[in-house]
């Protein structure tokens, strides 16, 4: 087998095109699944049986279905209910981009919510009845207390499913877009060398993987510096 | 508060957990700038007895009284009751994401509105009575047990409360760093301070006490001044308790 470098080296801007689309998906998906997340966890702890029990449907549906099916779906079912064409929102489903954005959201969103669960549960009940014992109200110690506290037991979990969400955004591709994924198939169409272009874009994705880490690692130092013995 | 209403009133208070029942029939009346040590052995219904005076427990028989306002679920504002009862933990409980300076401003800030710069004026004064003023700065977790057991107490005192209750705040330290604790609740204890203590320090209960409480059970067998309590005890239980804890 021949592998030819410079088939790479062409490849590898035109690949690089499709990164913006790849971020546009990640961020995007990334913050408004953060936000459903941090819904559907209030819900899921509230205690009350009426928000808890969609929660934990909702979770139990995204976890348990490949992403990949839920893109298909929405990218080929929602269109077809006539509700959803009428409404305001056939502008997003209409558009796969659109389409791709949605699915990644509620995705992630059902993961992360239980990641911050994880981390509101690991926060030292001690710690909490210190503050009702100094008579802070419950939302007072949710916000000063128990949020600080569970991001950073959050983190370490949360940066690996932002990294899994990376990923994911390659699947954008079966639905038309052009991301680095996108792109890097229509080449190997072109040029039938699928080691070269896939393997270039492998080490795309790792270098991007790569940066998330280190960013995450940072976040981590500053979230965990009330954590280090030596001041 | 008018001089003859106690300070915390506790009348037939019980509490169960499922059927295990924690506190039985418990009566006790604390004034104003009385020094109470409760004792007893574990599982007695100390700690769930001083729980209930701040109302991290709910009672579910009886009455208890803080000054005027009865600790009930229909009370409004449990917060303006919970602020003039300061606690402090066995386990410290400092909020580990503070520094100490920003531990002993938050209440401050949240609960009493006191403006920053004398929430701060505030934290510093109690750091220096607990003595560690230069650690202001540092997080929990760089200190010593003893250390962040002083911060605790000085978190408790910002809020300026009528009365302080501390549930084995020597139980989780290593035995060198006790002292630096026990001196600073003498101190206290000194200057006038109501306070309710869970210990097992029977030093500090002969030499601070007014009042002896022993539990067992759930129940109070037996209280007394330190004198008549330990040379003297009337319950079995209370001879054998002491037996047990002072002999080594």
């Amino acid at each position: 087998m021949s592998f030819d470098v410079s088939l790479i080296l062409s490849a590898l801007p035109k690949m690089l095109m499709g990164i913006g689309l790849t971020f546009q998906l990640l961020i995007l998906s990334g913050v408004l699944g953060l936000m459903l997340a941090i819904v559907l966890m209030l819900m899921r702890i509230s205690g009350k049986w009426y928000l808890s029990w969609p929660a934990q449907v909702y979770i139990y549906v995204f976890r348990g279905t490949p992403i990949l099916v839920q893109i298909f779906i929405v990218y080929y079912g929602f269109p077809q209910l006539d509700f959803i064409r009428d409404s305001f929102l056939w502008p997003i489903f209409r558009d796969p981009f659109g389409c791709a954005t949605v699915a990644l959201t509620l995705n992630t969103g059902a993961y992360v919510s239980e990641i911050l669960r994880g981390g509101v549960l690991g926060v030292d009940r001690g710690v909490l009845e210190a503050g009702e014992a100094l008579g802070l109200n419950p939302r007072q110690r949710f916000t000063y207390l128990t949020t600080p506290i569970a991001a950073r037991l959050a983190l370490p979990a949360y940066g690996n499913d932002v990294i899994s969400l990376l990923k994911s955004t390659a699947l954008a591709s079966t639905i038309t877009l052009a991301d680095m994924t996108g792109i890097a198939r229509t080449l190997v169409a072109q040029t039938y060398a699928p080691y070269e272009i896939f393997i270039s874009l492998a080490i795309v994705y790792m270098i991007i993987t790569f940066l998330i880490q280190k960013l995450m690692a940072r976040i981590e130092r500053w979230l965990g510096r009330y954590t280090v013995r030596t001041s | 508060m008018t001089g003859s209403t106690p300070l915390i009133r506790m009348e037939h208070v019980g509490k169960h957990f499922g059927t295990f029942k924690a506190l039985n029939d418990i009566n006790l009346e604390v004034t104003k700038g009385e020094r109470i040590v409760v004792c007893g052995p574990s599982g007695s219904g100390k700690s769930t007895m001083i729980r209930c005076i701040n109302r991290l427990e709910k009672h579910d028989e009886g009455r208890i009284f803080i000054g005027d306002i009865e600790l009930t679920d229909k009370l409004k504002d449990l917060n303006a009751v919970r602020r003039e009862v300061g606690m402090v933990f066995q386990s410290f409980n400092l909020f580990p994401h503070m520094t100490i300076l920003k531990n002993l401003m938050l209440a401050q800030k949240l609960v009493r509105k006191t403006p920053k710069a004398e929430a701060r004026d505030v934290a510093m004064h109690y750091l220096e009575r607990v003595k560690i003023p230069e650690q202001a700065d540092k997080y929990p977790i760089q200190m010593s047990g003893g250390q962040q057991q002083r911060v605790a107490i000085a978190r408790a005192l910002c809020m300026k409360p009528e009365v302080m209750l501390f549930d084995e705040p020597t139980s989780a330290l290593d035995p060198e760093m006790i002292n630096e604790v026990l001196e600073v609740m003498t101190d206290l204890a000194k200057d006038g301070m109501t306070m309710i203590c869970v210990t097992h320090e029977m030093g500090f209960a002969r030499s601070v006490a007014d009042r002896v409480i022993f539990m067992d059970a759930g129940e109070i067998v037996e209280e007394g001044t330190p004198e008549t309590f330990f040379s003297a005890p009337k319950s079995e239980r209370t001879k054998l308790f002491l037996s047990q804890i002072l002999s080594h």
